[in-house]
């Protein structure tokens, strides 16, 4: 995973709340054994409609996507994220993340920039006045702008998660740092414990 | 101290807790299925990893395999691929696998209790959202991305920022008609589908201890549709009595030392929790969901909701979106809506009391002329015990398809899926847009209701027909 400081381009605005993992990426497309593949499947059932803001002009080159309330709701799915990625997004921003949405994306390097609800319909808003505006991310600063709006919204990322995309860090290896603990922690288990039989 | 369940199984399972990161966790049960673990296997290959600890990790093979024809080879090139994966990849790093064809099988969350290796206590995850379900014996059990998968078969820990603990308290006796699906839809309802999000939710109240374990099983799977990280409920004699005597249910004097250990579990009294909100099951009605998120729902008794009667804009227009998809007019009464399809099945509802509860209304009775209606079992187990009480003939000479274990109809992977704009009653867990195949439309309701509505041909209770 390579590490990211810093993401400006072009957006796309998905004005809705409570966006589906299964609506990012449907289960059909959830049998590809690899994690790339998956950028014609996102949003798949809504790009159906020509109006859908996907299909618009220049949206195949937008790095961030802005979009409403709890995005990322429902499965577990990491694909959801891959498929975003695939399509060529680096950078979701919305006033509230699914829990498991947002640790799928910090693990794989999608950033989950946590805006507040005011923050977010600044940004909506200046989008929409100019749907072509450059946004920018900076992860380290925490920051969202769009500077030809003279806008720029703080947003909410835990500090671990931050240095973990900043730095594009493996989190097995960073785990492994602590093997004499779960070792200490293994021989200290209780015998009650259940066990799956072997072979 | 006062401490509470959560904060009890949480304590027991931190590894470590280094300055500035979040706590390691340590997994006594990690769950595995073939639709997200190729790419963590793959992972673990790649870096020359191994399994940390096959003898705490299971196998099984739900969400993509055939419910239908078990004997033929599996004709989807792509599922097929995604099982054979699976089998080579348990086989490679030494995983146990209870595959298609063994009477282990079956969906993940119905398998891990019925072989008694969920337990009080413990730490439960697997790469599927509905993990939320083993936290019914007190456990603390969550869904994890795929990435996540593969640390914790690398090194059986996860790293957690330790979330909110949330009480659900649910007071009162649930009236005749309403069941565990019913009360978890109601709880969703006035937790709102992202209420819960960052809490690990403890269901507590007179109505929650009345449930029985497949009961509370169902209300526990649906916690991730109010957002949240986990459902928990407190073990008691009837956690005991389930587990009592099941395949690695402690025994003799272990036992014995486990009931000492479970009993300590429960929230002492006089703790606090950061968030609590009251659920009066006397208030609930069977529950039939109107929209396309599991928050959006309404009794039987009533009409599909005007959009204008949400407090906030986004809110409208999200009831607006749901209605336009389900092609739903607000003031239609429930039980005027037909459907096309009925399905009795999932880790939410396709354990053995679902199947009694939906096999006791349809018995002499005959599925609606046009109505499509299958009963999907749990687990390969749940459906011989079902054939061993005679449901399966029930539900067939109703007019039941009757098949085998899987996740099937649920999320649609295994080609069973809903046509273009045909309506279901649905006993899973989402009514997501396109969720049982695109353009399909789903109600989510109970078993008994989605038995009396595949008889009727529209929403209806069984004390109705």
């Amino acid at each position: 995973m390579t590490g990211v400081q810093q993401i400006s381009g072009p957006a796309v605005a998905l004005d809705r709340r409570d966006v589906d993992t299964d609506q990012i990426i449907p289960a059909s497309w959830l049998k590809l054994v690899g994690r790339t593949g998956f950028a014609s499947g996102l949003f798949s059932a809504w790009r159906a409609d020509p109006e859908f803001v996907l299909n618009r002009a220049g949206a195949d080159q937008a790095k961030i996507l802005l979009a409403g309330a709890n995005f990322g709701c429902g499965s577990s799915r990491e694909h959801a994220v891959w498929a975003l990625q695939d399509f060529g997004f680096q950078a979701v921003v919305a006033p509230s993340f699914a829990d498991i949405f947002r640790t799928n994306s910090i693990s794989a390097g999608l950033v989950p920039a946590q805006v507040s609800e005011d923050g977010s319909a600044r940004l909506f808003a200046a989008l929409a006045a100019d749907p072509g505006a450059e946004v920018v991310v900076d992860v380290a600063a925490r920051t969202v702008g769009i500077p030809a709006a003279g806008i720029r919204e703080s947003f909410d990322l835990a500090d671990f998660a931050q240095w973990r995309l900043i730095e594009g860090l493996d989190d097995i290896a960073l785990t492994l740092r602590h093997e004499a603990s779960i070792e200490t922690f293994e021989a200290s288990r209780s015998p009650l414990l259940p066990a799956v039989p072997q072979g | 101290m006062t401490a509470r369940l959560f904060d009890k199984v949480w304590d027991r399972h931190v590894v470590a807790s280094p300055e500035g990161e979040p706590a390691l966790l340590y997994i006594d049960l990690h769950l595995v299925h073939e639709v997200t673990s190729p790419q963590a296997f793959e992972g673990l290959e790649l870096a020359g990893r191994k399994v940390r600890r096959p003898d705490l990790t299971l196998a099984t093979m739900d969400h993509d395999v055939p419910t239908i024809g078990l004997d033929k080879p599996i004709a989807d090139p792509l599922a097929a691929e995604q099982i054979k994966r699976l089998k080579e990849n348990c086989a490679k790093f030494g995983v146990t696998l209870h595959a298609l064809g063994s009477i282990e099988q079956g969906i993940v969350h119905v398998i891990g209790p019925q072989l008694g290796l969920t337990q009080p206590g413990m730490t439960v995850v697997c790469g599927d959202s509905h993990t939320s379900t083993h936290g019914a014996f007190g456990a603390l059990a969550f869904g994890i991305g795929t990435t996540e998968v593969e640390h914790v078969l690398a090194t059986q820990t996860l790293r957690q920022v330790k979330p909110n603990a949330m009480a659900v308290t649910v007071e009162g006796e649930l009236p005749a008609e309403c069941t565990a699906k019913d009360l978890v839809l109601g709880i969703i309802r006035a937790l709102g589908v992202g209420g819960g999000a960052g809490s690990v939710i403890e269901y507590r109240g007179e109505a929650i201890r009345s449930l029985s374990m497949e009961g509370r099983m169902t209300v526990c799977n649906m916690s991730i549709e109010g957002g949240a990280r986990a459902g928990m409920i407190a073990p008691d004699e009837v956690t005991f009595a389930y587990l009592e005597g099941r395949k690695h249910s402690p025994r003799g004097t272990e036992w014995e030392r486990a009931l000492d250990d479970w009993r300590s579990l429960a929230t002492d009294s006089g703790a606090e929790f950061d968030k609590e909100i009251h659920v009066d099951a006397a208030s609930l009605r069977p529950t039939v969901t109107w929209g396309t998120n599991p928050a959006q729902s309404v009794s039987i008794d009533d009409v599909v909701p005007q959009p204008s009667a949400n407090v906030t804009p986004a809110a409208q227009r999200s009831a607006e979106q749901a209605l336009t998809y389900m092609n739903l007019t607000p003031g239609t009464a429930i039980r005027d809506i037909s459907v096309d399809a009925v399905s009795i099945e999932t880790c939410t509802n396709g354990r053995i009391e679902d199947l009694r509860a939906a096999a006791a209304v349809v018995r002499g009775r005959k599925v609606h002329a046009g109505v499509r209606a299958l009963v999907v079992p749990g687990s390969a187990r749940v459906k011989a015990e079902a054939e061993a009480e005679g449901l399966d003939r029930q539900f067939t000479d109703a007019g039941f398809e009757w098949r085998s274990a899987g996740c099937s109809m649920c999320l649609g992977m295994n080609g069973d899926i809903l046509s273009p704009g045909e309506r279901s009653a649905s006993t899973s867990n989402r009514n997501f847009e396109g969720r049982q195949g695109p353009g399909g439309r789903t109600h989510l309701v109970s078993p008994a209701v989605a038995a009396a509505t595949a008889v009727a041909g529209h929403f209806t209770t069984p004390g109705d027909l």
